[in-house]
């Protein structure tokens, strides 16, 4: 089965442009982020304010609000030649193009870039794009250098249609969920001292981010993590056997499972959650690295 | 007492408990992916322990390399279970009551709703009811005098409990499972060989569920046919495949073989049992022709000592043919020991390995005669002879030699080895799990459970028309989302239009 070289390389310009974009994206929110104005009462609406029968007087864009739309607007720009990156990967090796750690990496990456131009969309939320980018640029950055490969076949094992769901959906899940986990660090902070972050939205605001999100996320996780059962059974011969990667991949499906529970409980609710969502967020890095990387099992392949 | 039990019990079934359990079975659980664990690899838990001393020690018998059989893994998902039992349980029947109940009684103050719009309309109150009800059409109404209660969203917490109660039934499937399970793995020959699964010995490892004793498995056959492999220019394997025949249920009785292509993630699934196919390697064979011109030829699978190359390593036996004493026997037993090459690479006498596939094979071998000692009743490896007959002298190396196909070493006393041929061995795994298909119906059930629950909103509208002097009609609608309040706001904002007809306050 040979490589497309060509598609390859251009592949690998567009992951370059992508990171680019998405490096000028984060300064324009910066800029937004700083010469903005705390906002007042009337910019926090979230969904539980009084209910809006009469639409808000649309006002001029402010300058630096100018530079927050361009931020946005390159994000998007970003997502766009990050997907083209995956997909010439794809017919480069003729194959779904997350079959190693690298592309793997990519995949998670778009989907929490995507899910964050859903979350500007739905809530005004903008110029937290400087704090919710970097962490992802970081990755793409790991991605694109620590874990790099080759556009490549597969060995046997993965050679099945299960790649196709077990991994996409495992990846894009994975990436949906560091979101909630970068807004419940911000809740923290804004709840903790809202005086000192006059410029982070209110607590609410970003408590429902988290919450919205992870409720996204959790059931396409649990999917995710079926699909690799029945894929194990076909494959390994078991349908679960607690491989290091199915360990971590169980532990923090319990987080998650508790961060639900918690969020609907008295006593658990905000700080407490936030703090469980954050723990959800940081097994999940590890899982992402320490496993794939430092230990060995089964899902070693997925490396480098 | 009585008060002692039902505190522990509400205390148990309590949503705090709960928490903590989760949080104590996702820790507990991390062990098992941090340190090496002995169903998985043994020989790396006794490496670890051996490093790590005192500490090793400790850990091996607080049961950390065996994390998910320990007891106190054990105890904290049956306490887990215990407090979802429990907290399930009255929510059922709370369920049910509700799922019968009729929608709340109208708040009396409507604008302390966290939703609420108010129009005086032009018509009678009646009218407005009705109104009402025909928008709140799919929404569980109760009419009252002038008023309208509605809900919806009943769904949720029937979600909730389809995923809590599948996820009751996947523990107990994979509970079960674990009981009368099986898994064994053996090596057959390609070509020819024959695995029948009748009883434990016939494998070469196996591991049994704490109720299966290895006189009940699945009867079964398979013959290994021709072994094919395909390999990248880098020598990545592309994909493998073996041509197989088998036999299970009444096929036994009439000796019925059916054809199957067993490959990498297409097991061969027959009779309730699974066979997959778990990885390959060579066999080579070698005739010995003994002074006395007999000859014996045997071909036993050597080990892959590099997965990348295939290059083998293995000791093939011999016994000296027409000798009854046993102890001149033993004096003459032969090894062929060393090292094949599936595509040779020779650095002047040194052969190693350059590629997976077979290209014209070549083995290097030391040949020893003596006494193997396999006659002593202790088990050994099949891939290597007993260094100690070695050391103790009884085992001595009479030669060492490359040999291509073909090609033959002449021993001192005038016995020759041939290399013969060299074919395919797979290593076959057979697994037995009666309750796998509980397991997947309960893990699809949790994702609808799971899908439903998050996705449907439990809410509330109550209307109320309330006549006015003037023959006008105030209508005033209220609004609550039971549970998560995010995205309500704008079906009720559809809602209130719908019932205040566009009026607005």
């Amino acid at each position: 089965m040979p490589v497309n070289e060509t598609f390859a390389t251009y592949s690998d310009w567009l992951y370059r442009s992508a990171l680019g974009v998405y490096l000028f994206a984060i300064l324009l929110y910066a800029v937004e982020q700083a010469f903005s104005r705390a906002p007042g009462k009337k910019e926090l609406v979230g969904a539980g304010a009084p209910n809006v029968l009469v639409d808000e007087p649309k006002q001029a864009p402010t300058r630096s609000e100018r530079f927050g739309r361009m931020g946005a607007a390159l994000t998007v720009l970003g997502a766009v030649l990050h997907l083209g990156s995956l997909v010439m990967r794809g017919v480069s090796a003729g194959r779904a193009p997350w079959g190693n750690m690298y592309e793997y990496m990519s995949l998670l990456c778009l989907a929490a870039v995507v899910t964050w131009i859903a979350l500007m969309v739905k809530f005004p939320i903008r110029r937290l794009g400087v704090f919710v980018l970097p962490p992802i640029l970081v990755l793409l950055f790991l991605g694109g250098t620590v874990l790099y490969a080759e556009s490549a076949p597969v060995q046997p094992a993965l050679r099945s249609y299960w790649l196709v769901i077990h991994v996409s959906v495992i990846s894009i899940s994975s990436g949906v969920l560091l979101l909630p986990g970068v807004t419940s660090i911000l809740y923290l902070l804004k709840d903790r001292n809202a005086e000192r972050f006059p410029k982070l939205p209110s607590a609410d605001v970003l408590d429902r981010m988290s919450y919205r999100t992870t409720v996204l996320a959790f059931p396409l996780f649990t999917a995710g993590i079926i699909c690799g059962a029945i894929w194990a059974e076909a494959a390994w011969g078991r349908f679960w056997g607690w491989d290091p990667k199915e360990t971590v991949a169980f532990v923090t499906w319990v987080i998650y499972a508790a961060y639900l529970h918690a969020r609907a409980t008295a006593g658990w609710r905000g700080r407490n959650a936030a703090w469980i969502n954050v723990a959800g967020f940081a097994v999940n890095v590890f899982n992402l690295f320490f496993i794939n990387l430092v230990t060995s099992g089964l899902h070693s392949y997925a490396g480098l | 007492m009585i008060a002692f039990l039902r505190n522990t019990w509400r205390g148990l079934t309590s949503m705090r408990t709960a928490l903590t359990l989760l949080f104590l079975l996702a820790l507990a659980a991390m062990p098992g992916a941090l340190l090496p664990q002995l169903s998985l690899n043994a020989a790396k838990v006794d490496e670890y322990v051996a490093e790590h001393g005192w500490w090793g020690e400790l850990l091996l018998k607080l049961g950390f390399f065996e994390v998910y059989a320990t007891p106190w893994f054990a105890a904290i998902y049956l306490l887990l279970f215990t407090s979802l039992v429990g907290c399930l349980l009255p929510r059922t029947w709370e369920y049910f009551k509700q799922m019968r109940a009729r929608p709340v009684l109208v708040p009396r103050n409507l604008s302390r709703m966290p939703h609420h719009a108010q129009a005086e309309l032009d018509v009678t109150p009646d009218e407005a009811v009705e109104r009402a009800r025909k928008v709140l059409r799919g929404w569980r109404t109760d009419t009252g005098d002038g008023t309208v209660s509605a809900e919806r969203g009943y769904l949720r917490e029937t979600g909730n409990l389809v995923f809590h109660f599948a996820l009751l039934g996947l523990l107990v499937s994979f509970a079960l499972g674990k009981m009368y399970s099986y898994e064994g793995q053996v090596i057959v020959q390609a070509g020819g060989g024959q695995f029948c699964n009748g009883g434990i010995f016939n494998y070469d490892s196996f591991r049994p569920g704490l109720r299966v004793d290895g006189t009940e498995l699945t009867p079964f056959c398979v013959e290994i046919g021709e072994f094919s492999a395909d390999y990248l220019d880098n020598g990545q394997p592309v994909g493998y495949r073996a041509a197989i025949r088998y036999q299970s249920g009444e096929d036994i009785a009439t000796n019925t073989w059916r054809p199957y292509d067993l490959q990498v993630n297409h097991p061969l699934r027959t009779g309730g049992d699974r066979v997959y196919l778990l990885g390959h390697g060579y066999t080579p064979t070698f005739t010995v022709t003994f002074p006395n011109g007999e000859k014996r030829t045997q071909g036993i699978q050597w080990l892959p000592s590099d997965q990348l190359t295939l290059a083998s390593e293995g000791a093939t036996k011999f016994d000296p043919p027409g000798i009854t004493d046993s102890e001149t026997r033993r004096k003459n037993q032969i090894a062929v020991t060393g090292l094949l090459a599936p595509t040779p690479l020779l650095h002047g006498t040194i052969l190693s390995s350059k590629f997976p596939a077979l290209n014209d094979p070549m083995v290097a071998v030391d040949v020893y005669r003596g006494d193997l000692g396999v006659d002593d009743g202790r088990g050994q490896s099949i891939f290597s002879i007993d260094k100690k007959m070695v050391d103790q002298g009884r085992l001595q190396k009479v030669a060492r030699q490359n040999l291509a196909l073909g090609e033959e070493i002449t021993l001192d006393d005038g016995t020759r080895v041939r290399f013969d041929s060299v074919n395919d061995w797979v290593s076959l795994q057979v697994s037995h799990d009666p309750t796998q298909g509980y397991v997947l119906a309960f893990a699809v059930l949790i994702i609808l459970g799971l899908g439903v629950s998050l996705s449907v909103k439990r809410r509330r509208v109550w209307v109320r028309a309330t006549p006015r002097d003037d023959g006008r009609t105030l209508v005033e609608v209220g609004g609550l989302a039971r549970t998560d309040q995010a995205g309500y706001g704008e079906e009720f904002t559809r809602l209130a239009r719908a019932v205040l007809n566009e009026e607005r306050s």
